[in-house]
């Protein structure tokens, strides 16, 4: 497997703190890697510097050995990063259906062939009865689903995951994770996740880094990542798992 | 000497800046704390200056003094606005805030005119004409006041919000509003507090402007413009960049004003704003976002 | 758009199409304001209502378009179909500038609309100062002779300019709906939602806000033209005013931001609001500067009170027609506090 990815020692200081600093990492074509850490270890600092939300102070970022670093996000996802936020923020007074429209509308310039690319994902993941209703006023779950399914309209070859699973009942992680699944095998999708849910990350993915106070501390599988000392320390044994 | 001369245009921009500056802190304190852009501010300013002009009508009473007086009442105008009508604004997006107050702003601006007319008042002092000698500097009497009160209510507003415990509970506030909850402080309080705060400053910034200009309520307006213009150059939520920018602009309409002509003052005053927001957006003394 | 709806706008459309066959001169000129601020209200829904930018200083463009139409035509005898595009350019060149300088320093909200007044207001005191096109004294257009009608030149009696206006709110208006319905359209919607989202949907926000100016202030501009050759005369001091800047957003606001009808909804209930009000201050004799104005602040508060989304949203589930999103739904309380 060949590298999708590649985060090559990323440094962001906000006002002289260290938010990231020197963090490296790739993510193989047609994996599914998680981003794990506690609070304010740097996960979403590190997601928006590869989202382009602002460049880093230090280090590169490479998708298929280009250079993405200090692109616009608008950019990056024309480069083909698809990207979710950790608040979702759903276009609330456009329907759910034109919200996913202004995401296949990156790569499309017909909005009727959008709106079919619209509707085909909305129906697999299972937004289609709610597709004529204002964003605003979808349940959390749903509002989930939606991000991910206005950033799977661009057609990324990755897809960013802020915490998708947060807040869901154990019924629809399931149900998540198993779209996601589906995403990367039938369809080669690369995945790079934040999550809190251990119990997705350990089943989902095949690659986890570890993140605290902005430095990688560990990475590995999700069976050697749970043994390592350093990470039970710095995080599972702070959140008790 | 036209040293000498030109020396005396700045100071005397200077004084008048003043008075700009403590308008502007108003409208900065009340952003600041509130996050509601007062658009009403200058005719608050307006509504103060003509408390100036009635209190000196019916009881001669001199601006300096009257001072306080109208101060306490756009207190209370500012405080009931802020509880009655903006509070349930504070959470609404930007434009219908400043929708809201621009409703606000027409119906002060439009009452005063139906009830002062259009035609321009002024208040006549003993020392109107006087004149000070400080050095090379020969300044208006007038002015000099002004420029010293401006100060002196400037560092008492700055002596508030950095040793009093409501003074601190509004920075902590502004600083923090869910914080600020969680902790137990009553939110909607000192908002109205602060919007009263910041309706009085300006109310003084209108009684000091009396003893410099002519009372119209068509003034309001260009005040309110005025006011945005000097917090933007100073720096959003920068107390003494308000007061810096106040100076930088006042000085460039007194040189504007004398090099070229006065009617065209205003306009370097937007180009000032201009030039700001081209080379440092986040004004003179603001830091970057 | 329901059958209803057709059914109901080829109503109005019709009523307004026959409307100088039975309305004496003053119902028409009462007319062609409405149909002039519905127009212009429309120009500026595209950038507030469409993309989120709130501009209080619309005036620039309708003197821009005004002033270099009507120079064009009296100092070079370019009539005022051509002088048009001359003056659409300025007001987009201007527009463009603004926006430039906003949008590239990060000027958002409040600001971005500080610097629409301020830029309206270095007009109108720059304007007051250009001796070629009369100052402060005014630049007046020769008055169009009553007796033929001479569209060329817009040169004509009332009616002439009344079905102008009309054709200007009607064009406004499918034009306005195409955009909504199209790939920039639906990016404005998302920029003014969310920006950050949008941003990461692959939409560009520069060139989408830019689009919007462009276009709202070349529309504008057409109204400023219109202006000029409909009253003959243009002051500085009116043209470009911050007052004129505000009557120009209220059809907008009272009727509904961001939506398509809201504007014309609007400037039909203010203009002829406005008028009563004239005219009930002429019964009474009870003349007093300033109250026509106090009844607009009022109305203001009184929409953003009451019904911050407009009434047309409203009207719009009371005739029970379509509610598509985009169409009739509005921005207030995006922050979720309904």
């Amino acid at each position: 497997m060949t590298a999708l990815l590649e985060v090559a020692g990323v440094s962001k200081r906000f006002r002289g703190l260290k938010a990231v600093s020197e963090v490296s990492f790739a993510v193989p074509q047609g994996g599914i890697v998680a981003l794990i850490g506690p609070n304010g270890a740097g996960k979403t600092t590190t997601f928006n510097l590869i989202a382009g939300v602002f460049p880093p102070d230090e280090g590169r970022v490479m998708l298929q050995g280009r250079s993405i670093t200090g692109l616009r996000p608008n950019q990056v996802c024309a480069a083909g990063i698809g990207r979710t936020f950790q608040i979702v923020k759903p276009f609330g007074d456009l329907s759910v259906e034109e919200n996913v429209l202004v995401g296949a509308l990156a790569r499309e310039r017909s909005v009727e062939t959008a709106r079919r690319q619209a509707r085909a994902v909305l129906e697999r993941l299972g937004l289609a009865d709610q597709a004529a209703r204002p964003a605003r006023s979808l349940t959390l779950p749903d509002r989930k689903r939606l991000e991910v399914a206005r950033a799977l309209a661009t057609r990324p070859t990755l897809l960013l995951l802020d915490e998708v699973l947060a807040g869901l009942r154990p019924t629809e992680v399931d149900r998540m994770a198993e779209v996601l699944r589906e995403l990367n095998r039938r369809e080669g999708l690369t995945i790079l996740m934040i999550e809190h849910v251990m119990r997705a990350v350990m089943a989902l993915s095949d690659h986890v880094v570890v993140l605290d106070h902005g430095e990688k501390i560990a990475e590995g599988t999700p069976a050697g990542i749970v043994a390592d000392p350093r990470v039970i320390e710095s995080y599972l044994g702070a959140e008790g798992i | 000497m036209p040293f000498d001369f030109y020396l005396n245009i700045v100071a005397s921009g200077l004084l008048t800046g003043l008075v700009y500056g403590l308008a502007a802190l108003g409208l900065s304190v009340i952003f600041g704390v509130v996050r509601v852009v007062n658009f009403a501010h200058g005719e608050m300013m307006v509504a103060g200056m003509y408390g100036s002009v009635l209190l000196a009508g019916w009881a001669g009473l001199d601006p300096l003094l009257s001072a306080p007086l109208v101060a306490a009442a756009l207190f209370a105008f500012g405080w009931l606005l802020q509880r009655g009508v903006v509070n349930r604004f504070v959470e609404r997006p930007e434009h219908m805030q400043f929708i809201l107050l621009l409703g606000i702003a027409t119906i002060i601006l439009n009452a005063m005119l139906m009830l002062f007319g259009p035609d321009s008042r002024n208040i006549m002092l003993p020392y109107s004409f006087d004149t000070v000698e400080i050095g090379p500097l020969l300044l208006d009497a007038v002015k000099v006041r002004a420029g010293i009160a401006a100060v002196l209510v400037a560092a008492a507003l700055f002596a508030y919000f950095r040793f009093t415990r409501t003074g601190k509970a509004i920075r902590a506030c502004a600083d923090n509003p869910l914080g600020a909850r969680v902790v137990g402080l009553n939110i909607d309080g000192l908002y109205a507090l602060t919007f009263g705060l910041g309706a009085a400053v300006v109310g003084v910034a209108g009684a000091l402007m009396t003893l410099l200009v002519d009372s119209r309520p068509q003034l309001a307006p260009e005040y309110t413009l005025l006011s945005f213009v000097i917090v933007i150059v100073g720096g959003l939520g920068s107390l003494p960049g308000a007061l810096l920018g106040g100076v930088l602009i006042g000085v460039t309409e007194a040189l504007a004003g004398f090099l070229l002509m006065p009617s065209m003052k205003s306009l370097f005053t937007y180009l000032v704003l201009i030039l700001v927001l081209l080379l440092r957006p986040q004004g003179l003394l603001g830091k970057r976002a | 758009m329901t059958g209803r709806g057709i059914l109901l706008l080829a109503l109005a459309g019709a009523l307004l199409l026959a409307a100088p066959l039975v309305a004496d001169r003053y119902v028409l000129s009462v007319l062609t304001t409405v149909l002039w601020f519905a127009y212009v209200g429309q120009a500026w829904n595209v950038m507030m209502g469409f993309s989120g930018l709130l501009s209080l200083g619309h005036a620039l463009y309708v003197g821009l378009g005004a002033y270099v139409a009507a120079a064009l035509f009296v100092h070079f005898g370019i009539g005022p179909w051509l002088g048009l595009w001359a003056a659409m350019l300025a007001a987009v060149a201007a527009g463009s500038f603004i926006g430039f300088l906003s949008f590239r320093f990060g000027v958002r909200g409040v600001h971005f609309a500080l610097l629409t007044i301020a830029f309206a207001e270095v007009a109108r005191i720059g304007f007051d100062h250009i001796g070629w096109l009369g100052g402060s004294a005014g630049f007046f257009i020769p008055v169009a002779e009553e007796a033929g009608n001479d569209l060329a030149n817009l040169r004509g009696s009332p009616v002439l300019f009344y079905y102008v206006a009309l054709a200007l709110v009607a064009g406004a208006l499918a034009l306005a709906r195409a955009l909504l319905h199209s790939r920039l359209g639906y990016q404005w919607l998302a920029v003014r939602e969310e920006p950050d989202a949008a941003e990461a949907s692959g939409v560009d926000l520069f060139r989408a806000r830019m689009s919007a100016v462009v276009v709202s202030s070349a529309l504008t501009a057409l109204g400023g033209v219109f202006q000029a050759f409909y009253f003959n005369n243009l002051f500085p001091e009116q043209v470009f005013s911050m007052g004129r800047s505000i009557e120009i957003i209220l059809p907008a606001i009272v009727g509904g931001i961001g939506t398509l009808f809201g504007p014309i909804l609007g400037a039909f209930i203010l203009t002829p609001l406005g008028e009563l009000l004239t005219y009930l201050i002429e019964v009474t004799g009870y003349d007093l500067p300033g109250l026509k104005q106090l009844f607009y602040g009022v109305a203001l508060v009184a929409i953003v009170v009451f019904r911050p989304e407009g009434v047309w949203p409203w009207l719009a589930r009371r005739l029970g027609l379509a509610r598509r999103p985009g169409e009739t739904a509005v921005p207030p309380n995006r922050e979720g506090t309904r």
